[in-house]
């Protein structure tokens, strides 16, 4: 079977910082990876790598089967990025903005209804500017924005940041509902024992490299720490 | 193409009635600009009715500087310029949205500063049809060749001081066509009017065409 994510000898410079230092990985269609590793490990750029929007300085890359040196906007159009940002416009109403990205995306009126309904996003809310929402109203509005797009490849990057209990269960829920449904996951967070339930697969970054797979519950006294990668960067 | 480009402009251009930054900030500026021309140049009324057209689009060129800087800024707050790129739409239809939008608020501009100019440097129009067409044509070419090089700054730290920079030198052949046509409308000179609305036409086509091509490469480098 062709893989979801198939990278080899990846590497990535962020000016001449190789934020990626020749990343190997496989990841199979419908499974739920995690990334783990600490600050500055590369796991953002690994999942901007995946979507697309870094490029690929050496090294050979394929996403959904789309080369990743030649093929970016194909692979772009069929995954979905949850950044440290919401990519929302603060000055558009909730139901705006999600329907804005649905129709970027060629989605219909009942998407948008059924991504708002499923993130809590109805009533009152969705007729509120995305500038007078909390950070976490603001995350699920953001989250309700890509669950439009039906995305083959979900890279989430600390998708449970700023959510209270309830909709951490949801964007668990979402996360279990798009691997049930054929679609891959990769996720970066550092909140291991909550993505545990998840059953992921869990992949050690560090120095932007990958460490190869640890089990799911591993968090290894000889885990590498923050300050490891910040000898790198210096 | 076209559905994606409109999806663009209605979505700028229902930000900025929502943020009303346009009403609030760009046009009280270049109102301000206009009425500083109107007090440096006051005791003689003959020098500001000849100025005029110049001074209207020395203005309308300042003024939509903000309103292009603007434009790129909603898009860079909060990431959503990266979700454009993921979309999937067409960087011709995201160019061609974005120029339309800046290209409306430009013709909301000039129509609001071309009464302020009538007021205040007591000018009279004697071609309405050149004076209408020559304000779309320029507002088409400085918003075509703003969105190219408000692209080329977005993703600049130093983008608010270098837009103005890239852009004023390039639109010059606007400023210099827009005045002449402006002249000849008002009848202050013997411009040949709707030959400069030529260079006017053809300074857009170009800026269209070139930024219609060019803008993919660029969104991916911003």
């Amino acid at each position: 079977m062709e893989s979801a994510v198939r990278l080899r000898a990846a590497v990535t410079l962020l000016g001449r910082f190789p934020a990626l230092a020749g990343v190997d990985l496989d990841i199979s269609p419908g499974e739920i990876v995690l990334l783990k590793g600490p600050n500055g490990a590369g796991k953002t750029t690994l999942l901007r790598l995946c979507a697309g929007l870094c490029t690929l300085s050496t090294g050979q890359g394929w996403v959904l089967g789309h080369d990743l040196s030649s093929e970016r906007r194909m692979v772009r159009r069929r995954v979905a990025l949850l950044g440290h940002r919401t990519g929302l416009y603060d000055d558009l109403t909730v139901a705006e903005n999600v329907g804005f990205w649905a129709r970027a995306a060629g989605a219909g009126r009942q998407d948008v209804d059924e991504a708002m309904e499923r993130l809590s996003l109805t009533g009152r809310l969705a007729d509120t500017r995305v500038a007078r929402l909390s950070a976490g109203q603001r995350r699920r509005a953001s989250i309700a924005s890509l669950v439009v797009r039906r995305p083959e490849l979900w890279l989430l990057d600390e998708p449970h940041a700023g959510l209270d209990q309830q909709t951490r269960d949801t964007v668990d829920a979402l996360v279990r509902g798009a691997a049930a449904a054929g679609a891959t996951v990769v996720l970066a967070t550092h909140e291991l024992e909550r993505i545990a339930v998840l059953e992921p697969r869990v992949v050690s970054v560090v120095g932007g490299v990958v460490r190869g797979d640890d089990p799911p519950d591993s968090q290894s006294p000889n885990s590498p720490s923050d300050a490891e990668d910040d000898r790198r960067v210096s | 193409m076209f559905r994606d480009a409109w999806l663009i402009a209605g979505k700028d251009l229902r930000i900025e009635m929502r943020s009303r930054v346009g009403l609030n900030q760009i046009v009280p500026f270049a109102v301000t600009v206009l009425v500083l021309f109107a007090f440096a140049l006051d005791t003689d009324q003959e020098a500001l009715r000849t100025y005029a057209p110049g001074l209207f689009w020395v203005t309308v060129l300042l003024a939509s500087l903000l309103a292009i800087g603007r434009s790129f800024a909603v898009d860079l707050a909060d990431g959503a310029a990266d979700r454009l790129l993921l979309s999937g739409i067409d960087p011709i239809s995201v160019f061609g949205g974005k120029a339309a939008a800046i290209a409306v608020q430009l013709v909301v501009l000039e129509v609001l500063l071309g009464a302020g100019v009538v007021l205040l440097f007591d000018v009279t129009v004697h071609r309405y049809g050149l004076l209408v067409c020559a304000g779309l044509a320029a507002a088409a070419g400085v918003a075509t060749a703003g969105t190219l090089y408000g692209a080329l700054v977005a993703g600049l730290g130093v983008r608010e001081t270098l837009l103005p920079l890239l852009l004023l030198p390039v639109v010059a052949p606007v400023l210099i066509g827009a005045t002449r046509a402006f002249q000849d409308a008002f009848g202050v000179a013997g411009a040949e009017g709707w030959a400069w609305l030529g260079l006017l036409a053809g300074f857009a086509a170009i800026y269209g065409v070139f930024g219609a091509l060019s803008y993919g490469a660029l969104l991916e480098e911003a």
